[in-house]
Formats: structure tokens, sequence, C-alpha cells
């Protein structure tokens, strides 16, 4: 191999590595910029009534998202109350039964695909499957898409974290005769707990920022989600539909629930690994 | 039983999605460029043309970014700077798309327009790519925004791909004399040329589908031009776009087809994807 002299390889190799840093400097600078910016616009907005009333027409003082806050928090549990439970037995029935067969094959490949569908798409899915037939938006059809959303996530990340827990301790169960049911529910299932948290976390921060699939199914409103039957207010719908008017309060308004929505999803995701690393140590 | 639900739901979605448009146009939906709902003339080619081309522009300036943060992260830095810096780039996968819309309108666009776009234009401005007015929003600014949403992806998997070769494999070059570059571009990236490739992919998957952020800076307009200034639209920004007002059934379906074109896209490439990296893994395990 021909080499270039010593001089121009120690250059270039510096100039890689100035690039390379100055990348993940980019990279930095980026999440800080944005960050700052959604700060700063956001604490300007938020105010007790922010919390409290419901919206007010543009230009008129003293209008909240209190109804949106409450109908994002109501479909965000529903979806969770439905999802959790499906992934994690989804993601034991991977790790503990169907490691190896045909099956337990097929379900990992299509979960994975499934992470992967746009969300916009999952949203068109339940459009079609659920507010076309009933013939109206709701917010059920919105806790559902997010549910859809979760199921995979949980089920990866809880196959992951039960194929942690060492086969000695299914062993040592089994051994003493215990059912196979019981050894999941008592010993894996309590050696992978923090994991298991870690997987539900990270769903949850996952879509509660999820905006596309909500545009198809719970839609928005102006009222207090009375009944979660009926089209719900939720914050990020709110945000982009507030965004994109022309109205100055409306925009600013757009910012403290942009403020809410990333200050959550980041506690959540910061929280998530806080918890996963715990259980490495 | 829930394994299979799961299975039933992607084909009840295909399905159902299918079902609403084959009252379609046929083919030339797929190569109709106009889009006219008084009229009723849809075709999906300025969506899938602006689907592709943000990509295009996202993966453009995130896989060779991507690579080199993951250098800099396994290579370069020491453990005590590349924690932090690897945890602050997974945390920009954290933020919603919603706020990089958000930002991306109200801060980024104006940016864009005020700075980046004229120096483009004062200096490039020969390109057919880089004429036209600075508007902030448009082409570029989407592609730009997609490439930071997705540099996380790709350089969290391109950072693993560099951990798995081996420290012996690296020590070699070292020892022969080779410079840190040299030993990256010569025998790192080879040694590790599939996983960085199915990275690609991952980000790719998730470029095509990304709605909201895209759907506030892309301009949203049924056109195709040559400028990567002008406003242009994708599949999700049309469906995000357009959805609450169709009401003529036919509107209705012709978005419902173009989600369908998406899915198949990202169903297609997952799969790929999904294959490309088993047999990575395998090939890894083989050795």
């Amino acid at each position: 191999m021909e080499l270039k002299p010593v001089r121009i390889r120690i250059a270039r190799d510096l100039a890689m590595k100035v690039l390379a840093t100055i990348s993940s400097l980019i990279g930095i600078f980026f999440l800080g910029w944005i960050l700052l910016e959604v700060a700063a616009r956001g604490l300007s907005a938020l105010s007790l009534s922010f919390f409290t009333h419901l919206p007010a027409p543009p230009g008129m003082e003293g209008g909240g998202l209190a109804n949106a806050i409450i109908g994002t928090l109501l479909m965000t549990v529903l979806a969770t109350v439905a999802g959790v439970p499906v992934g994690i037995m989804g993601g034991v029935y991977l790790a503990e039964y169907g490691q190896t067969t045909l099956l337990g094959k097929s379900v990992r490949f299509t979960l994975n695909v499934i992470m992967g569908v746009p969300s916009i798409i999952i949203g068109l899915f339940v459009y079609t499957l659920i507010v076309l037939p009933v013939g109206h938006f709701t917010g059920y059809a919105g806790a559902f898409s997010l549910a859809v959303i979760m199921i995979p996530i949980i089920a990866r990340v809880t196959e992951d974290m039960l194929n942690m827990v060492p086969s000695s301790l299914r062993e040592s169960a089994l051994a003493v005769g215990a059912p196979h049911w019981k050894m999941i529910v008592q010993i894996v299932f309590r050696a992978a707990k923090s994991g298991l948290m870690t997987g539900i976390l990270l769903a949850v921060a996952r879509v509660s920022g999820e905006t596309a699939p909500l545009l198809f199914t719970a839609l928005n409103s102006p009222y207090w989600p009375t009944s979660i039957g009926q089209p719900t207010a939720n914050l990020t719908v709110t945000i982009y539909n507030y965004a994109m008017s022309p109205y100055q309060d409306w925009q600013s308004i757009a910012w403290g629930a942009s403020l809410l929505i990333m200050t959550s999803v980041l506690v959540m995701t910061v929280i998530a690994r806080f918890v996963s690393r715990e259980r490495v140590q | 039983m829930v394994a299979f639900l799961i299975i039933i739901g992607i084909f009840w979605e295909l399905v159902s999605n299918s079902w609403l448009s084959i009252k379609e146009f046929g083919f030339t939906y797929l190569y109709n460029r106009n889009w006219n709902p008084v009229t009723e003339d849809y075709g999906a080619l300025s969506s899938i043309y602006g689907t592709l081309m943000s990509t295009v522009i996202a993966l453009v300036i995130a896989i060779p970014m991507s690579l080199l943060v993951a250098l800099f992260l396994v290579e370069l830095a020491p453990p005590y700077i590349s924690k932090p810096v690897g945890y602050a780039i997974e945390l920009l996968a954290a933020i919603p798309s919603i706020i990089f819309g958000m930002w991306g309108l109200f801060v980024f666009a104006p940016f864009m327009a005020d700075k980046i776009q004229v120096f483009l234009g004062n200096y490039l401005g020969f390109l057919p790519l880089f004429q036209g007015p600075p508007m902030g929003i448009g082409m570029l600014t989407a592609g730009i925004i997609l490439a930071l949403m997705i540099l996380p992806f790709i350089s969290s998997v391109m950072r693993d791909v560099f951990q798995m070769v081996p420290a012996v494999v690296k020590e070699a070059g070292s020892g022969m004399g080779a410079t840190t570059w040299e030993v990256t571009s010569q025998i790192i990236v080879p040694f590790g040329v599939r996983g960085l490739v199915g990275a690609t992919f991952l980000g790719l998957g998730r470029a095509l589908g990304e709605t909201m952020a895209v759907t506030f800076v892309i301009g949203n307009d049924h056109t195709i031009s040559s400028s990567l200034f002008a406003p242009a639209n994708s599949i999700a920004s049309t469906l995000a776009n357009e959805f609450a007002e169709a009401a003529e059934p036919l509107y209705m379906h012709a978005l419902v087809e173009l989600g369908l074109i998406l899915f198949i896209i990202t169903l297609l490439i997952q799969i790929a994807a999904q294959i490309w990296l088993k047999r990575i893994s395998r090939h890894l395990e083989g050795i």
C-alpha cells in the first residue's frame, strides 16, 4: 500500500478528529438551543390560569389549557392501563415460552416491524377501525392508538429484561417444585422489576409526546372532557392548532404547552435511565 | 394469544387501509402530480417526491455526522466526556417531534431565512437547488430538522457497531503506525460496514414517516420544485394537514391511499432492516 507523507497523514487525522468533535458539539448545541428556547418562551406563558381555565378565544386574557391537560392525562393513563398488561404478557411469552419457536420468532419480528411503522399510520389505522364505524372522533380511539404504539415497545423491553435474569434463578425455582407461572410471577418478575419499570416509563414518555395519531382519533375540543367517548382535548394537538394559528397569544400558549410536554417527557426518560442504571449496578 | 392479536392487528390495518383506497385512480395515482380537491383530481407524486427528497437531505447530513459523533464517542473522548455527551445526544431522541416542529417553525425557520439561505443563495445561487426567495420554511429546513431527529438513532447504533470491533484488531492497526483516522476508515468501518448500513436503514425508516416536525416547516404545497428553498409537502404532512378538511369520500380515500403507500414503503424498509440486522448478528456470532 502506498502511503502519503507522514505530515499529510497526521494533518488529515487531526482534521478528522476536529470534525468529529465539532459534530458532537453541534448535536449538543442543538439540544441546548431547543431546550433553552422552549423553556424561555414557554415559561412566560405559564400561569395559574394556564392550568385551571378553559381555552379563551384569541385576544382574550386568561385562557388556559386545563381541559387539554386533563384530556392528555386521561388518554395516557387509559392507554397505559390497556397497553402495559398486554405488552408485558407479550414480552413474557417471547422470553419464557417462545424463545426459539417459530411463532415466537415471527412475533418478535412482527413487533420490531410495528415499532418502525410511523405513528401517523397507526392513527390512520385506528381511524378506519374505530372512528369511521362510530361516526365521530373519540377519546377512546385516541387512547387505543397510543396503546398500539406502546405495546411493541413494552413487549420488546420486557423480553430483553427477562432474558437478563439468570437461568439459574429459574431453575432453582422449578427445582423446588414451583409451577412455571409461579416461577415467572414470583421469581423472574421480581428480579426484573426495575427493568420492567424502565420499559413502561419509556413507552409512556414516548406516547405522551405523540401528536399524529391523536390528530386522527381524539382530535381536539375546546370543552372539558366530560366523556371520553367524545372528541377529547389534548395538549399535543392543541399545540399544533395553536401554533398554526395567526394569533400571538395562542402561539404563546402553544409554547407553554410545549414546555409542559417536553419537561414531562424528558423527566420520564431521565428517570427511566436512572432506574435502569441502578439495575446494572 | 396476545401475540396473535398483534399480528392480526397489522393485517387488519393493511386490509382496512387498502379497502378504502380500492375505488381509487389505479396506477395513475402514483405518477399524477396534480392534487386538486376542487376538481377531484388526485395524484401522489408531489407527496412521494417530498417524502423521498426530505429523507435524502436528512440522510446526507445525518450519516456522516453520526459517523463522526460515534467516532468521537468511541475512539476520541475519554469516558468522563463521552458518557455525558452520548447521553445528551440520546436525549435529543427523546424530544417529541411536535417540539421539533414548534422550534423549527418559530426559531429555526427565521434563522434559516435570515442567515443560512441568504448565505447559500449568495454563494451557491447558480445551482437551481439554492434559488428562490429565502422564506425559511421549505424542503431544506425540513431536511435539516429531520437530520437532527434521526442523528441520535443512527449514531447510537453506529456507536454499538464501533464498540463491537475487537480491540485486538484496532491495536494491530495502531501498532503498524496507523493514525486514529486511518484505523477508523480502513479497519473499523470495513469491519462494521454491515452494521453501519443497518443503522442507516433505521434512520431511513424514521425519517420517512416523521410527521409533525415536517408538517410545521415544509410549507405544505403540492408542487415539485427544483429549489430546496421552495415549500413542498410529504406524505405524512399532507395527511396531517388535510385530513380534517376531507369531507368528500373521494378526497378521504385519496388521503388514505397516501397513507397506504407510506405504510408499504416503511414496511418494506423495516422488513429489509430486520432481516439485514439478523444476518449481521449471525455473522458476528460466527466470528
